[in-house]
């Protein structure tokens, strides 16, 4: 297969009578990594979102790794997916929430082992070794037992990126993952991801990070009112942005 | 009384040119800066002058009148004749009254649980998107909390008054196999049974409807995003954080189920209050029987309260650490990672 890992075209949401998308045209090629920029209320979020079925496309296709989102193509019908379609769908893609939403009653490492026990049913030895592994790898190895209360911001956000991993994602969405974090813990957040995207891991990110930005991704993607004002490499977007409207953001985010 | 030697100490601080004091190492301590305004004031703090709490006459005075009048009605108690304290002595382990206290701890067991996953029922069906489900729920608990228990309790012992068989079929005439009559089916056990969950579930259903509003909604994002399917959802991530708003109340309902047990001694149940009001309807001995009772439920609350203890420390993991707590933890992560 040489399509792309994320594939969207005229993708469209309306939340009630508002539109939040309108029309989103977007490609993540496989092992990149694309970040989305953009005032709030632009709609990266609700974007994002929508890569991982949380919310429902209403028109356009967006499929993720070769198959639709929400749907299933069946004899020049869309039919809507079940719920156990989605939940099975939704594996592809691991996901980091900017306010971490880790399991306050479970220790850390139960954070990590429960989907990948009780959805993928996987052996029990095997995933507490990678577990260990992933805990390693995001610099916290020894914490394994506290509650997600007893760490800092940064160190949830961390355990959040280990659990999400734990499920073998072909794809990590970040909304935001450093928005809610005291401004010394940022960077080990993002030392995380810069090491995760040296891995390969195709990554979507939305991020007010222009220094990241600029510095890890492929694509950057800038978002204004439900459009794609305009993308590329991060040199031509947040070097020298064509449009107006990326330059009066970037103006007033620098 | 115990006087701390000073607010300040150690080599913190020097005298200042200006006459007040000038920290020796940024930020030692949470001495006021030099430049207060109080200068005298500071003054006097830094010296090693000793330190008077506050006294609280008020509240000595207050503790005293209340531990004599305490200690004069105990005394009354236990000394007037009146109360039988022997009457009390002899009927505290009869065979009727300890079998009534049973009969009341199984009412309130058997109850509780089906109430609670009653409950649980209802509070799903009532958040539930299917609006006939809620608006069902909703009616559920609008009529069983709209109408006295005892009403309820009656209800259900008379049910035969309206359905005297009892049997499954189709409707319309379709064929039904019978399963018995409604007097011999619903004895008056049942009927408390029926009467008291039925009645438990509709507050139980409030309760756990508040306690699953209370969890963040990005825990159910959380879990979707792994790919957790409602059930799992529902039953790994919501219902246990769910436990810690639900818990309290709970108990208060254990406690307050254990004593609406007694409202079933209409229904001629010997429980423990109907148990003891046998009793004292042949001995005339009203006042210690109804201590008898009193105790043994006091007993039983003082039990159930227990296990509520234990239960809320159990589901209180995670976010039992007091702030204190937490900082000193976090700021020790913070230097080992």
């Amino acid at each position: 297969m040489n399509t792309a890992m994320v594939a969207a075209r005229g993708v469209r949401k309306s939340f009630g009578p508002v539109e939040i998308l309108k029309g989103i045209d977007l490609t993540v090629e496989r092992g990149s990594v694309t970040c989305l920029i953009g005032p709030s209320g632009s709609g990266k979020t609700t974007f994002l979102r929508c890569i991982n079925h949380l919310e429902k496309v209403d028109a356009g296709r967006l499929s993720v790794d070769g198959s639709l989102v929400g749907y299933t193509e069946r004899n020049g019908k869309l039919y809507e997916m079940k719920e156990d379609q989605t939940a099975q769908a939704r594996l592809d893609a691991g996901m980091v929430f900017q306010r971490f939403n880790l399991f306050p009653h479970m220790t850390v490492l139960e954070n990590i082992l429960e989907a990948p026990l009780r959805v993928q049913k996987r052996p029990k030895a095997e995933v507490l070794r990678e577990a260990q592994v992933l805990l390693d790898r995001v610099g916290l190895g020894h914490r394994g037992h506290s509650y997600p209360q007893e760490l800092s911001g940064g160190q949830q956000q961390r355990i959040a990126i280990a659990r999400a991993l734990a499920m073998k994602p072909k794809l990590m969405l970040f909304d935001e993952p450093t928005s809610a974090l005291d401004p010394e813990l940022v960077g080990e957040v993002l030392d995380v991801m810069k090491q995760l995207a040296e891995a390969g891991m195709t990554m979507v990110v939305v991020t007010h990070e222009l220094a990241f930005a600029r510095q890890v991704s492929d694509q950057v993607v800038f978002m204004d009112q439900g459009v794609v004002v305009e993308s590329g490499p991060p040199e031509q977007v947040l070097g020298a942005p064509r449009h107006e409207r990326t330059k009066a953001f970037l103006s007033k985010v620098l | 009384m115990n006087v701390s030697p000073s607010l300040t100490e150690g080599p913190g601080q020097v005298p200042g040119p200006d006459g007040g004091t000038v920290p020796a190492a940024p930020a030692a301590h949470g001495t006021p800066a030099p430049q207060t305004h109080h200068g005298a004031a500071s003054d006097h703090l830094d010296g090693a002058i000793p330190v008077v709490p506050l006294r609280h006459p008020g509240r000595v005075a207050m503790a005293v009148v209340l531990l004599a009048l305490a200690a004069l009605a105990a005394i009354d108690v236990a000394l007037n004749q009146r109360y039988h304290w022997d009457v009390v002595a002899s009927y505290l382990f009869a065979p009727q009254i300890i079998t009534g206290a049973g009969l009341t701890l199984l009412l309130t067991v058997v109850s509780m649980t089906a109430g609670i996953v009653l409950g649980t029922g209802l509070a799903v069906m009532r958040l539930s998107a299917n609006p006939i489900l809620s608006t069902i729920s909703r009616a559920y608990i609008w009529f069983f909390r709209g109408t006295p228990l005892l009403v309820q309790l009656i209800f259900w012992y008379n049910i035969a008054a309206l359905y005297p068989v009892i049997a499954l079929g189709l409707p319309f005439g379709g064929p039904s196999w019978v399963i018995g009559s409604a007097n011999v089916l619903i004895s008056p056990l049942g009927a408390a049974l029926l009467g008291l969950s039925l009645n438990e579930a509709a507050y139980m259903a409030e309760i756990i409807r508040s306690g699953i509003g209370s969890v963040d909604k990005g825990q159910y994002e959380a879990a979707r995003a792994l790919g957790m399917k409602r059930a799992l959802l529902m039953r790994r991530i919501i219902l246990p954080q769910a436990m810690r708003v639900v818990l309290p109340p709970t108990g208060n309902q254990v406690v307050s189920m254990l004593k609406g047990t007694s409202l079933v001694s209409v229904l001629a149940i010997s429980d423990l209050l109907y148990s003891a009001q046998i009793i004292y309807s042949g001995n005339y001995q009203t006042i210690p029987l109804l201590i008898v009772a009193s105790l043994w439920y006091l007993v039983l609350t003082t039990v159930l309260s227990y296990f509520q203890g234990r239960l809320e420390k159990r589901y209180g993991r995670g976010f039992e650490l007091s702030a204190g707590k937490l900082r000193r933890r976090r700021n020790k992560n913070g230097s080992a990672s």
